[in-house]
């Protein structure tokens, strides 16, 4: 880790609870987001020559409060200079509500509370998420996602606008919303760490790692709030699904499936702590599809060879998965337990029921696991057509390029 | 989830319209971005030039081979296209739905290949 590594992640760190601090003190939290990333901006030119000052916290308050409040005269005098042409109303300001401070722990989570509102659609949520709560730079998370900075800066501060449209104020939701609410942060965050393990190394080394970002603020949100379950239970997921990531790829970049990779380069570390995690969760409950996503996970991390999976304990899980939240995903990957376990028969039994009009039914994963059970069942041209017909279906380069050496691969057997 | 949204006309409709009408589907196609500037939506997008402008190059044998005009001889032909992100497919047909061009010609919506892709 370099000082540069380590002046981000200090910078990243105090972020958000700069903003909260800013928010509480002025409202507007559209405007107030700006400021600080001018301040953290400033901060990461002038700390490395300057040296690190005494209150990083404090320094960056001051200097974001000061942007905000300039802005917010320059703001005041145009509104004033329009009030001639038109009596207006601006957009209403978050209030900070009357009330003790909370804790910096709890500002980060009600800031991602407010970032995941429910007016926001998913890549909203993501990219607002990323900058106000993790200190991204709006062309950190254009790259991130691959489209052009104007459109993420575009995408960002329509976020803003609708949330400051919507009212929304800078407090946690009430108790009855809470469970709702936070249910769409770890979403959020799920799916943010999905988009990152997705990004093969490709030639853009630039890429920032969504991973590393959906981690960290997975483990702030567990640090807020260490007993609920389900948080835990994404964090451990997130970590023993990260495990896998050396092992993952060729170095060509193609994919490598989860039976072929290479167990000892699987990282160690985090599958210990995510399946401590994964255990502590269980036992304290309530059951919930991330725990549950966690302890298959941890079950394919605990066998030393793909033989060796203890696939019955697999099929269990997906069983009270399926019960517990299901969904066509559920069925898909549940079908694979039900293979290994029941024979490639009975696994094509499960995808026959998403075959219908749902919207499995045209998915390429679907007809790339009917591949591989017509393989394992020795329904050789059958599975070839699958696996072309799953490579045609592909949507990731990838993904395409390895459902094609399948087929080839098993065409050239004969 | 990225798409491209290429725009197929046919040139000698095209030039057959009236004036007016041509700057009609200009200027609603310019809303159009705008508004998916707005959204969030827009990456991208370009118009191309007269298919008669077009190169067709093809190597046989080691041996460049240049022909006048477009690859496929149609009467239609792709004179732009325009890249857009979002959530499902059926948002990036209700885009192309909406581009003045698909009313007198056609639309074909197709998915980028991501270079993201996760193992089975």
């Amino acid at each position: 880790m370099t000082a540069a590594d380590d002046l981000e992640g200090l910078l990243r760190d105090l972020a958000p609870r700069v903003l909260a601090a800013l928010v509480r003190r002025y409202g507007h939290f559209d405007l107030a987001e700006d400021a600080v990333q001018e301040a953290l901006i400033a901060a990461a030119e002038q700390w490395p020559d300057r040296g690190l000052p005494g209150h990083p916290r404090g320094w960056l308050i001051t200097v974001a409060s000061r942007r905000l409040t300039d802005e917010l005269r320059s703001e005041e005098s145009r509104r004033h200079r329009e009030e001639a042409v038109a009596a207006e109303p601006g957009p209403p300001a978050i209030a900070a509500p009357a009330g003790e401070p909370a804790g910096d722990r709890d500002d980060t989570l009600t800031l991602l509370f407010l970032c995941c509102h429910s007016e926001l659609s998913r890549p909203s949520q993501l990219a607002l998420t990323l900058r106000a709560v993790g200190g991204l730079t709006t062309a950190e998370i254009a790259r991130a996602f691959l489209v052009p900075e104007a459109t993420m800066a575009q995408r960002i501060s329509r976020a803003k606008q609708r949330i400051a449209a919507a009212g929304a104020s800078f407090a946690p939701p009430p108790a009855g919303e809470w469970a709702g609410r936070l249910a769409v942060v770890l979403h959020v965050l799920y799916l943010m760490f999905n988009e990152g393990y997705a990004a093969t190394s490709g030639p853009d080394a630039s890429r920032p790692e969504l991973t590393t970002e959906a981690i960290r603020l997975t483990r702030a949100v567990h640090r807020s709030m260490p007993e609920d379950a389900e948080v835990a239970g994404l964090l451990a997921l997130m970590l023993l699904t990260e495990a896998r990531h050396p092992a993952r790829t060729t170095p060509d970049g193609g994919l490598v499936p989860l039976a072929e990779q290479d167990r000892s380069l699987w990282r160690a570390d985090l599958i210990e702590e995510g399946a401590g995690l994964t255990s502590g969760a269980l036992t304290r409950g309530p059951l919930g599809p991330y725990q549950l996503q966690a302890a298959i996970a941890a079950v394919h991390a605990e066998a030393r060879a793909a033989d060796d999976t203890d696939w019955r304990q697999i099929l269990a899980l997906y069983d009270l998965l399926e019960r517990v939240a299901p969904s066509p995903v559920v069925t898909l990957n549940r079908s694979v337990a039900v293979a290994m376990v029941n024979g490639p028969q009975a696994g094509l039994d499960v995808l026959a029921t998403l075959e219908g009009d749902g919207p499995m039914a045209g998915h390429h994963r679907l007809a790339g696991l009917r591949a591989h059970f017509r393989e394992l069942a020795g329904q050789r041209e059958a599975a070839v057509a699958d696996y072309q017909l799953a490579a045609r279906r592909a949507t990731s380069l990838p993904e395409r390029r390895y459902l094609e050496s399948r087929a080839a691969r098993l065409a050239g057997d004969r | 989830m990225k798409y491209m949204l290429l725009i197929y006309q046919n040139p000698a409709t095209w030039r057959d319209l009236p004036e007016p009408d041509r700057q009609a589907i200009m200027s609603e196609a310019g809303a159009l971005m705008a508004e998916l500037t707005g959204t969030g939506e827009w990456v991208g997008g370009e118009a191309l030039a007269d298919p008669s402008t077009a190169s067709t190059v093809r190597v046989r044998d080691g041996v460049p081979a240049v022909t006048d005009g477009p690859f496929a001889e149609a009467k239609e032909q792709m004179v732009g296209y325009c890249i857009v992100d979002c959530e499902t497919r059926e948002r990036a047909v209700e885009i192309a739905a909406r581009w003045p061009d698909a009313r007198l010609w056609g639309m074909e919506v197709r998915p980028l290949l991501s270079p993201d892709g996760v193992e089975m």
